[in-house]
């Protein structure tokens, strides 16, 4: 099996790759690369985001063709593709970190700053959080309810449709912090920072 | 701000306050100061990481004290080992001034870096390097000392620097700026093991919205509980209670949960 890391050059994506590495070991190929024709020809595909949504998706949208490829792989052919914390915002239809933004439009919803009840709660959001599960859910295979993720980030999903979220957060509100509609999968939370039980997140993505 | 605190209580808040151990390396190799000057050897850092990492570290900081730009290759060669083991955020500091110190200490697989000396000349950098790689990776470290009643003053080049920058302002500058996190150390509490300073923390913790990890001075594990309910911190560094074996993370975990702080098991 081929699998994709989707490098567009917006911000660190070490992190992504070393977990992948570990977890794939042997029995998957991993390749990080934003050339049209691999991602195409890959069984699936990991979209990373770190930064602005912004700038994600001007890095997305600077690479020739690659937006038109990702939604053709995940949204007509309908083949697995992992969305990690910006990689899943994007999905929105639009995102309002640093200027009104448009997205991919793959989920309809918005991307908007977690409302912290006026300085009630930090912002960043860092930190080890709870996921509560809201419906069964491929990638949290074997994954108990009230598991801790690492989370990093002030902003946050909100989907038109709310069947498409597949576990929420507690902090000033619910927050969505994952979400997932065929194959077509995204987490708010880091997995590939989140310890073994991240990494098993990502075992439950690499074995689909 | 009472609220504040009584958040960091299990069941008012799922967010779970973080415990980080610190590696300060010298030279590739993991030591620890007493006030930043008797340096003691504790061991091989990729091997500390790991055991911290495998024992329940939320975080793990190397904090890199020797940093002299031609040892920059041997800090980026032990993040690459550790980042490959170690599957928790990794933080490092110690000598990052230029965008590009950040571009390789990132690649090398780290998640955020702190920023020092280099923030207080200019803290524009830190606007720079939070534009760049954005808030989630930009920790700002402020060594702070007490000049007088309520009033701290900002430090630098490992304590040895006065800068007549008041601690507080700092503060809340570096979150205008876009910092995501401050490391606080309290320059008169590190290597003391006499505790946080709790009013510092306090004061920075309430006049800053972004998330402020504790650092300097921890002795017991009650320190760690007074860092978090009665400083506001987020999150609680401690270097030496971990390092010579006297607490391990997960006693440390059991405790404050058995004090009713939210962690982590």
């Amino acid at each position: 099996m081929n699998v994709t890391i989707v490098d567009y050059q917006s911000g660190n994506i070490s992190s992504v790759i070393n977990s992948f590495t570990e977890v794939a070991k042997g029995k998957v190929k991993l390749e990080v690369t934003s050339n049209v024709k691999k991602i195409k020809s890959s069984d699936k595909i990991v979209l990373p985001g770190q930064g602005s949504f912004k700038s994600c998706v001007d890095s997305l949208n600077s690479i020739n063709g690659l937006v038109e490829t990702l939604k053709e792989f995940a949204i007509t052919n309908k083949k697995p593709l992992l969305g990690i914390c910006v990689g899943l915002q994007m999905f929105a239809d639009i995102g309002y970190e640093e200027a009104e933004t448009k997205g991919l439009g793959w989920i309809p919803g918005k991307v908007s700053k977690i409302d912290n009840q006026n300085g009630k709660f930090k912002l960043p959001h860092i930190g080890w959080n709870e996921i509560e599960i809201k419906k069964e859910s491929k990638i949290f295979k074997d994954i108990k309810n009230k598991s801790h993720m690492y989370f990093v980030h002030s902003y946050e999903f909100i989907p038109e449709d709310e069947s498409v979220i597949s576990s929420t957060t507690d902090y000033s509100s619910k927050i969505v912090c994952s979400v997932e509609r065929d194959n077509l999968f995204g987490t708010q939370f880091h997995p590939e920072k989140s310890d073994k039980i991240g990494l098993k997140v990502i075992d439950n993505f690499l074995k689909l | 701000m009472v609220i504040l605190n009584l958040m960091n209580y299990r069941g008012r808040l799922v967010l779970k306050n973080r415990i980080i151990p610190c590696l300060d390396v010298k030279n590739g190799r993991v030591v620890k100061g007493i006030n930043f000057v008797e340096l003691k050897d504790a061991g091989d850092p990729v091997e500390q990481a790991k055991i911290y990492s495998d024992g329940g570290a939320d975080e793990i900081c190397f904090l890199d004290i020797t940093a002299s730009n031609e040892n920059r290759e041997t800090i980026i060669d032990i993040v690459r080992k550790t980042a490959k083991e170690c599957f928790v955020p990794l933080t490092v500091g110690g000598g990052v001034r230029t965008i590009q110190n950040i571009t390789d200490l990132l690649l090398a697989g780290a998640d955020k870096v702190s920023i020092n000396t280099a923030a207080v000349k200019d803290v524009s950098f830190v606007k720079e390097a939070s534009k760049k790689f954005g808030s989630q990776c930009i920790v700002v470290a402020i060594d702070a000392k007490k000049v007088s009643d309520n009033k701290w003053e900002v430090f630098t080049h490992g304590g040895r620097n006065k800068t007549g920058i008041d601690a507080v302002e700092f503060a809340k500058q570096v979150e205008i700026n876009g910092a995501g996190e401050i490391l606080l150390t309290s320059m008169d509490r590190d290597g003391t093991k006499s505790g946080y300073d709790v009013e510092l923390l306090k004061v920075i913790t309430d006049r800053t919205n972004i998330p402020v990890i504790a650092s300097g001075g921890v002795g017991t594990l009650d320190h760690l509980y007074d860092g978090i309910v009665k400083g506001g911190a987020s999150a609680v560094l401690a270097a030496s209670i971990f390092h010579y074996g006297e607490y391990e993370i997960k006693e440390a975990k059991e405790y404050l949960n058995s004090k009713n702080v939210s962690v982590r098991l």
